[in-house]
């Protein structure tokens, strides 16, 4: 961010701001000429495919925001009357509430893509710790966001994941009461909800800076997971990238676009079309899909944990599931250290490679219990879910960090590149 | 980019050129596309343009006794004139009013005036309505937060104010019911 | 490359497939044909007006469709003069007046759908404890909306032997648990079509359920054809993209 060497701008305008204030010169350094690994694949968009979601939503939830009302009295016809009345009320709606499922999808994507090339490993741990910090925020947004149009699933879903800090001993109880500011969701509740989701999208702006700034430091990984060796290996940003992850970003959009205008309640439940009603409960709470998998983890511990054939309990089942539950995401914090394997990439770790899409089935399937009632064969794929995933993170990543044998790994990036056109053009 | 979009015979350029442009141009249309949905939401919605009428029965209004009624979100005066303010709002000489109206142009029967009541210098409600109201030196309405003087017919005599009261669209359904807006 | 794409579109696909498993009920939902389904689909006018003839005269006995107001109306094809007119076939409370009472008067194109009950508690207690929903929403509050509406106004059967309903309830096929409370509300020619559109209950619970998706979904015809328009822009913008960054890659590959 120092000003440093600077090259004078021919722009008279743009030399008078930048002798002052270089922002041209730091644009022009971090998305101009930035030396970028030119063997990207199309898994590296979705960075730029997320921060375009937060954009979006923060642009149209605020333009929402003007016309709702946080009161539990009035915010579901409040929202009602965005879809009816408002002028494209319905359209800035569908685009906020589509948005969060497909800016879950480009992070989680993007994680995905984090943990197959190897990412997170040094010197990247921070940038990678920060990422998960931007995820962790992301998910009490979106959790508090799908309570503001106060409909049933609003409602029951926030009332059962406050009650989740009921499980924790001694002080649960008084957690959950000042959660609430009551003694239950109520209208204090809502307030404060909507407060804070006002506010964390713009404390994730600010962490997403740290976390791009982290990437500058260090530079972009690349599939390959092996450094850049010299200017042979790197291209500029702009434009080869930017017109790379505007293609991409495009195709992105059209997607959405798709379920924004032909079927923008698919991802939703129909129960949040009737409003909150504290006296009955819907037979089936169901979080939104992006939160499945972490319920279905926190309904897997069935059981209590103490020593067996007695009556002493360490761990009620209750705080079991929650602690499962949190401890699945605050695992990527220490992802690091779980996994100390040399060799960054999935390409050249064949095990890895089978382990980590193993998860990803899990992960799937844990979405797809979540979303059943907790009964019968869900439960115990539940807890072979849980299981798996854990037992990925704590045993199977250390394990392969000593034992694996990596695939001989290119000597360039360029090489790399060099070698891969010469098998196309042998091939056609 | 390239200052030398001029050698047509390279094609190449030019395409690459070409697909710059229409790039840029396709992005400026889609930017636009979705700013204007986003500027119209704050713009009157459905529910607020169709409660954009009110009606008022005025039969038990006084001689000389006025009401205020919602209308857009705005006070509207309605005053049953007497025939001395009457007489008064006429024997004015238009000539020498900032805002030039004669009170046949702004009164659709005499002994009714219908005027929104905010004043047209900055938005405050004046007084007047009231019995104990200062009417200020016109015998009209007086504007406290910067000393607007209105007469009995709602036009501006002194103080800041530009304009007269604005005389809202209004007809009379029948003769004591008026429908404003 | 490829791979990558292909692992992409697994990834982002695995959402719609968590969601479709979970789309499981009890309760069949038969499968109708309405003229606003699909990407082109748009509300018949003629439908919409003779569905909402039957919630006038039927359902709103007992349901309320607080989210409606008259004015709405115009779409269904009612000039303003019509809308005018049939609001004024209602009396709603307005006031306080000057005396400080409530009063009675006529609708205007401004107010909403009368409610048939002051408030819920009465609702419930004039149905036997039963609440019947307001169904401004009703098709989007439901899975399979239309075709749920539709199932449950002509679900009703004979109850299976083996299966015990108390006084007050009946048996539906569509309904979650098959025990309704409702009685079948709709029986063959109740109502007059003036325009020679067959009077079956199934041709009643048809119009219905059109209206009722229109009542929850007022804006879908303009945002399918805005949809339609920007699906297409977009395909050609990404067509655009993707020649601009072939060309720019072009020496570089």
């Amino acid at each position: 961010m120092a000003s440093g060497n600077r090259t004078p701008f021919k722009n008279p305008v743009v030399e008078w701001v930048d002798s002052r204030l270089p922002l041209f010169t730091l644009m022009n350094k971090e998305y101009g000429v930035f030396p970028t690994p030119k063997n990207f694949n199309y898994f590296w968009n979705f960075g730029a495919i997320a921060m375009f979601m937060l954009v979006t939503m923060i642009v149209t939830g605020i333009v929402l925001a003007m016309n709702y009302a946080a009161h539990t009295a009035h915010a579901f016809d409040s929202v009602e009357r965005i879809m009816r009345d408002v002028n494209f009320g319905w359209l800035i709606r569908y685009i906020h509430m589509n948005g969060a499922s497909f800016f879950f999808i480009a992070v989680y994507i993007h994680i995905f893509r984090g943990m197959y090339y190897g990412s997170y490993k040094q010197p990247r741990e921070l940038l990678w710790m920060l990422g998960v910090l931007i995820f962790l925020l992301m998910m009490a947004t979106a959790f508090m966001g799908y309570v503001l149009p106060w409909g049933q699933m609003s409602y029951w879903g926030a009332t059962v994941i406050t009650n989740l800090f009921s499980a924790f001993p001694v002080v649960g109880e008084s957690i959950v009461q000042l959660l609430w500011g009551g003694f239950s969701v109520d209208n204090p509740t809502l307030n404060r909800f909507f407060a804070l989701h006002y506010l964390l999208p713009f404390v994730i702006v600010g962490v997403v800076f740290l976390h791009v700034w982290a990437l500058h430091v260090t530079g972009s990984n690349n599939p390959l997971g092996i450094d850049v060796k010299g200017p042979q290996d790197t291209l500029p940003f702009h434009p080869y990238y930017t017109m790379k992850d505007t293609f991409g970003l495009v195709v992105f959009i059209a997607i959405y676009a798709l379920f924004i205008f032909f079927m923008p309640n698919q991802l939703g439940h129909p129960d949040n079309y009737t409003p909150a009603n504290p006296l009955v409960t819907p037979p089936h709470i169901v979080p939104e899909w992006y939160f499945l998998p972490y319920y279905a983890m926190l309904r897997a511990i069935t059981f209590d944990i103490g020593i067996p054939f007695t009556d002493i309990v360490f761990i009620p089942a209750k705080l079991g599931g929650v602690l499962t539950m949190f401890g699945s995401i605050l695992l990527w914090f220490v992802l690091p250290w779980l996994d100390t394997h040399p060799v960054r990439s999935a390409r050249f770790r064949p095990q890895f490679r089978i382990a980590l899409w193993v998860l990803v089935a899990a992960f799937i399937l844990l979405g797809v219990v979540g979303g059943k009632p907790p009964e019968g064969i869900w439960v115990i794929l539940g807890q072979i879910g849980t299981l798996y995933y854990f037992a990925f993170f704590l045993v199977i990543l250390p394990l392969l960090s000593r034992k694996e044998k990596a695939l001989p790994l290119p000597p360039s990036i360029h090489e790399a590149v060099l070698q891969q056109k010469k098998s196309v053009g042998v091939q056609a | 980019m390239s200052s030398d979009s001029s050698s047509g015979d390279k094609p190449d350029q030019t395409k690459r050129e070409f697909l710059y442009l229409t790039a840029g141009a396709m992005g400026a249309v889609a930017t636009g596309a979705v700013v204007w949905p986003m500027v119209d939401t704050m713009n009157p919605a459905a529910d607020t343009l169709a409660m954009a009428t009110t009606e008022v029965d005025v039969s038990k209004l006084e001689p000389g006794h006025s009401v205020t009624v919602m209308w857009r979100g705005k006070p509207v005066f309605i005053k049953h004139r007497t025939a001395e303010e009457i007489a008064e709002a006429k024997a004015v000489n238009v000539a020498d009013l900032r805002d030039k109206q004669t009170d046949e142009e702004r009164v659709q029967k005499p002994e009714w005036l219908v005027v929104v009541g905010v004043c047209t210098h900055l938005g405050c409600v004046p007084l007047g309505q009231k019995e104990t109201d200062a009417k200020g030196e016109f015998d009209g309405w007086f504007c406290p937060c910067h000393g607007s003087h209105y007469d009995s017919s709602a036009r501006i005599r002194k103080g800041p104010a530009p304009k007269n009261l604005a005389v809202p669209p209004y007809k009379f359904t029948n003769d004591t019911t008026i429908l404003i807006g | 490359m490829l791979r990558a794409i292909l692992a992409i579109a697994l990834l982002a696909g695995a959402p719609l497939a968590v969601q479709a498993s979970e789309s499981s009920h009890t309760s069949v939902i038969p499968d109708v044909q309405f003229s606003f389904e699909g990407p082109f689909g748009s509300y018949d006018k003629a439908a919409l007006q003779r569905g909402y003839k039957i919630y006038r005269q039927v359902c709103s006995a007992c349901h309320s469709m607080k989210r409606v107001a008259f004015r709405n109306l115009e779409a269904l094809g009612y000039n303003e003069a019509e809308i005018k007119s049939i609001a004024a076939e209602y009396s709603v409370t307005d006031g306080p007046n000057d005396e400080g009472e409530m009063f009675e008067r006529p609708a205007r194109a401004s107010d909403y759908f009368k409610s048939p009950y002051p408030n819920d508690n009465a609702a419930k207690y004039a149905n036997n404890g039963a609440l019947p929903p307001d169904l401004s929403l009703i098709t989007k509050a439901r899975f399979g909306g239309a075709s749920y509406v539709y199932g449950i106004l002509t679900g009703y059967e004979e109850a299976p032997d083996d299966f015990t309903l108390m006084t007050g309830q009946h048996y539906n096929k569509t309904m979650s648990g098959h025990v309704i409370a409702m009685a079948p509300p709709l029986s063959a020619d109740m109502i007059s079509y003036e325009d020679g559109t067959p009077q079956t209950v199934n041709q009643y619970a048809h119009d219905v359920a059109t209206f009722l998706t229109w009542a929850a979904e007022p804006e879908m015809e303009q945002r399918k054809k805005m949809g339609v328009g920007v699906i297409i822009f977009l395909l050609a913008f990404a067509g655009i993209m993707y020649a601009t960054k072939r060309k720019i890659w072009a020496d570089k590959h």
